[in-house]
C-alpha cells in the first residue's frame, strides 16, 4: 500500500469546516447507545477548546430513520429539516453541526436538492411558513461533529494525556477506522477524504499516535443498514455483514475500532457478543473482543477523561484491554456506579467473550 | 525548405495520425511541418509493445511511419500557442516564440489514456499491484517481469474492461473502442508468458467489431485459456500478503463474486489530449460534451473542422483503432489537399 496514493486522494477531498460558532443537533439514538459521546463532544469543545456551540431545546428528529425506512416521504422530511434550520436562524447561527451520520447525509441530500431545484426550496419555505410561521436561512456550513473533532485533532493532541500507543511495546495502536455509510458514500465531496479512503477518522488516529489498519472489507457495511436491522426477519443479514468484517480484519490484529456513526459502533460492539454466543468465536486478543469506540470517546480517552464518565461501561465488548494498553487510569470498582454513586447493576457474564 | 509557390501545411500533433497525414501531404508536394509537444513522435502507440490483432511490434509500425517523414520538418518539444489569420494564411506562434506561416492546418492532437486514479475504488496509485493497460504495455515493452518477488506458484491476473469508458460516474459515456481487443491481446500475452497463470477478463460486453477480433477472442478462450466474466468490478483492496481482493458481480450467473489476484490491470479508455481544448479554442474548432472535436459533418466531412483550412485527423475526433486512425489521417490529408487546390 502506498500512503502517498492515499494522501493524493485526501488532498482532493478537503472541505471547509468552520472554526467556531456551531448550532449543534444531537442524534435520536446515540444517547441510548453510547450515552456520554455527545456530552463529551460538548465538553471538549466548550471546556477544552473554548468554542461557542449552541443547542436548542426544541430540536427534534430530522426524520432520517423514517425517510430511509420508507415510512416518511422526502417532502415531509425536507419540511422537518427546514424547521431545524429555522431554529438555527432564530438563534443567530450559520454553522450547522450534527451528531448523526444519517442526519448529515440527509442534510447533504436536501441541500443539494435545493441547490439544483430552487423551486423545491421555495415550496419548502412556503410549507414551513404555513405550518409553523417560521422562516429559515440555508446554513452557510454543514459539518458532521466528527469533521469538527478532525479539524481540532492537533489541538486535542497538544492537550493529550494519553496517546494511542501501546505502553508495553511502544508501538502505535493498530486502529480500524469505520465510517458511517451516510457520511460520504452519497456525496464524497462532503466528507473529509472522500468515500473510498476517508480521512476524517484516520486523521484523528494519526494525530493521536495510532496506526490505521486497512483491510479487505474496510468499506463493507457495519451490519446496521436500516432494512437489515429494522425488519426483524432480515437481522441474519445484519450479523452476517458484521461477521464478514471481523473475519476480514482479524488477521491484521487490530487493537481497537473507531467509528463516526450512531449505528456502526453499536452493531460492531453488540454483534461481537452475539457472534461469540452463536459461534464461540472472539476476534480480539486472549478471548476478548475488539473494543469499539466513538470518536468522541477516543478523544475523551486521549484527553484523560475518566472512562466511566465517557460511558464505556455500557459497551458490550470489554474496553479494558485498550485502557490497559494506553495506560489509562481507571477504577474497576466504579465501573457500574452511576453519577450519584448508586450501583447500576452488573450485566450477566457472557458464555464466550471475556469481560473484566 | 519551401520552394517558391509551394504551399505549406502544419500538422499539430506527431502521433501516428499526424505522422501519416504529414507523410501523405509531403508526398502530394506540400511543404509540411509537424509540431509535436513531446520529445519524440509516435504518440501513445510508441509506448505500446505489440499490436492486435496479429501481434506486430508497435515500435516497428512507428518506425515504418517515421521512415516516410524524411521530407517533413519535425519540431518536437514545442506547441502552438497562438494562431492568427492574415491574408489567407495562418501565422502560428510556437511556445519558444518562433513563428510559422501555413496555408492549412491538420490537427491531430490525439488522446491521452484515462487517469485511473479517478476510479478511486480500484486502488490505482494506492495498491502496488494495480496497474493500467498502458503500464502493462510498458512493462512488456521493457521485458520486465510481471510478478517480481519470491512467490513462485501460479499467479492470478484480472483485467478490468471499460475503466473510464462508458462510465457516467467519471463523465465518459462513450466507448473507447480499442480497449476490448487490447484486453484480449494482453490477457493472451500474459498466458503466453506465464502459462500457469489464471487470467480473467471482467467485461460489460465485448465489442469485437473487426472481422479478425472475434477470432482473437475465441482463440483467447480456446487456445490461451483466458476466462471471461461478464461483470464490472466494484472495489479492490489489499490483504495481509499484499495480494488484491476484488469484488464484482457475475451478471450471467447473477452472483456476487470475490477473488484474490496477484495483479489487476485496468483497461484505461481514451480521453482528448490534455492540450486539445486550448487548440480548439485557438482555432475555433467545435468541441463535444466529451471534449473530442466535432467535425462539420460526421458522415460526409468527418475531417473538416468548420474553420477554413483547418482539418481534423485521428483520435482528436473520438476513439479509434490504429487502422482507423491511419485511414482517417489519409482522409484529412486528402481534404486538406482539396482545400489547397481550390484555394490556388
Amino acid at each position: 500500500m502506498k500512503l502517498a496514493g492515499k494522501k493524493r486522494i485526501w488532498a482532493d477531498y478537503q472541505k471547509e469546516i468552520p472554526q467556531d460558532n456551531y448550532f449543534y443537533v444531537r442524534s435520536c439514538i446515540r444517547q441510548n447507545f453510547f450515552p456520554a459521546s455527545e456530552v463529551t463532544f460538548l465538553r471538549i469543545l466548550r471546556q477544552e477548546l473554548g468554542k461557542d456551540i449552541y443547542e436548542h431545546i426544541h430540536h427534534t428528529t430530522c426524520s432520517g430513520i423514517g425517510y430511509h425506512s420508507d415510512v416518511i416521504p422526502l417532502e415531509t422530511t425536507m419540511t422537518v429539516v427546514a424547521r431545524q434550520f429555522a431554529l438555527m436562524t432564530e438563534a443567530g447561527y450559520e454553522n450547522y453541526a450534527c451528531s448523526c451520520i444519517t442526519s448529515f447525509g440527509l442534510y447533504s441530500e436536501i441541500l443539494e436538492t435545493w441547490k439544483h431545484f430552487p423551486e423545491v426550496l421555495e415550496k419548502v419555505r412556503r410549507d414551513l411558513k404555513a405550518a409553523t410561521g417560521r422562516e429559515f436561512e440555508v446554513p452557510k456550513h454543514l459539518a458532521h461533529a466528527s469533521d469538527i473533532i478532525y479539524k481540532m485533532r492537533h489541538e486535542i493532541a497538544s492537550r493529550a494525556r494519553y496517546k494511542l500507543v501501546n505502553r508495553y511495546t511502544g508501538q502505535p495502536l493498530r486502529v480500524v477506522e469505520h465510517i458511517g455509510c451516510h457520511y460520504s458514500k452519497m456525496f464524497p465531496s462532503k466528507g473529509v477524504g472522500g468515500a473510498e479512503y476517508p480521512y476524517v477518522l484516520a486523521g484523528m488516529v494519526e494525530a493521536w499516535g495510532g496506526e490505521v489498519v486497512d483491510y479487505p472489507e474496510r468499506r463493507h457495511c457495519c451490519g446496521f443498514g436500516f432494512r437489515q436491522y429494522l425488519v426483524q426477519a432480515n437481522r441474519g443479514y445484519s450479523v452476517a455483514n458484521t461477521q464478514k468484517k471481523f473475519e476480514s480484519m482479524a488477521p491484521f490484529k487490530p487493537d481497537m475500532i473507531i467509528t463516526n456513526c450512531p449505528g456502526c459502533p453499536y452493531f460492531l460492539d453488540r454483534w461481537q457478543y452475539v457472534i461469540a454466543e452463536m459461534e464461540g468465536k472472539t476476534y480480539g486478543e486472549n478471548g476478548f473482543g475488539i473494543p469499539v469506540f466513538t470518536y468522541e470517546e477516543v478523544a475523551g480517552l486521549v484527553l484523560g477523561y475518566d472512562p466511566w464518565d465517557l460511558g464505556l461501561q455500557v459497551h458490550q465488548t470489554a474496553v479494558e484491554p485498550i485502557l490497559d494498553k494506553m495506560g489509562v487510569a481507571y477504577n474497576p470498582e466504579k465501573k457500574y456506579l452511576g453519577k450519584d454513586g448508586q450501583n447500576l447493576g452488573h450485566p450477566e457474564t457472557p458464555a464466550y467473550s471475556k469481560v473484566y | 525548405m519551401a520552394t517558391d509557390g509551394q504551399k505549406k501545411v502544419v500538422v499539430i500533433g506527431g502521433g501516428i495520425a499526424g505522422m501519416e497525414a504529414a507523410a501523405q501531404l509531403a508526398r502530394m508536394g506540400y511543404d509540411t511541418t509537424i509540431v509535436e509537444k513531446q520529445a519524440r513522435t509516435g504518440g501513445n502507440v510508441a509506448n505500446w509493445d505489440h499490436l492486435f490483432p496479429e501481434g506486430r511490434l508497435a515500435g516497428e509500425v512507428v518506425q515504418q511511419l517515421y521512415q516516410k517523414l524524411s521530407p517533413v520538418r519535425i519540431i518536437t518539444g514545442s506547441s502552438v500557442k497562438k494562431a492568427d489569420m492574415l491574408e489567407g494564411q495562418y501565422i502560428l506562434t510556437l511556445a519558444d516564440g518562433s513563428v510559422l506561416t501555413t496555408d492549412a492546418l491538420v490537427v491531430s492532437t490525439g488522446f491521452r489514456t484515462f487517469d485511473a486514479h479517478r476510479k478511486e475504488e480500484y486502488g490505482y496509485g494506492i495498491y502496488d499491484r494495480v496497474i493500467t493497460s498502458a503500464d502493462l504495455e510498458g512493462m512488456l515493452n521493457e521485458h520486465q517481469p510481471l510478478f517480481p518477488g519470491r512467490h513462485k506458484g501460479p499467479r492470478r491476473v484480472a483485467f478490468i474492461h471499460c475503466v473510464g469508458s462508458r462510465d457516467e460516474k467519471v463523465g465518459n459515456r462513450y466507448c473507447s473502442k480499442a480497449c476490448c481487443a487490447m484486453a484480449v491481446k494482453q490477457a493472451s500475452k500474459v498466458k503466453e508468458l506465464y502459462p500457469d497463470a489464471e487470467v480473467y477478463c471482467f467485461y460489460m460486453d465485448l465489442r469485437m467489431f473487426d472481422r479478425r477480433y472475434e477470432q482473437m477472442y475465441l482463440d483467447a478462450q480456446a487456445k490461451s485459456g483466458v476466462n471471461f466474466i461478464r461483470g464490472r468490478l466494484s472495489e479492490a483492496s489489499e490483504d495481509l500478503q499484499g495480494r488484491l481482493v476484488i469484488k464484482a458481480e457475475d451478471t450471467l450467473m447473477s452472483k456476487p463474486l470475490k477473488m484474490t489476484v496477484d495483479m489487476l490491470v485496468l483497461m484505461v479508455g481514451m480521453e482528448p489530449a490534455s492540450g486539445a481544448r486550448s487548440v480548439a479554442e485557438m482555432l475555433k474548432i467545435p468541441v463535444g460534451h466529451d471534449g473530442f472535436f466535432n467535425a462539420t459533418n460526421e458522415l460526409l466531412e468527418a475531417n473538416c473542422s468548420g474553420t477554413p483550412g483547418v482539418f481534423l485527423a485521428g483520435t482528436c475526433t473520438g476513439p479509434k483503432t490504429i487502422p482507423e486512425t491511419i485511414a482517417d489521417a489519409r482522409a484529412a490529408a486528402t481534404a486538406a489537399d482539396a482545400y489547397l487546390r481550390k484555394k490556388s
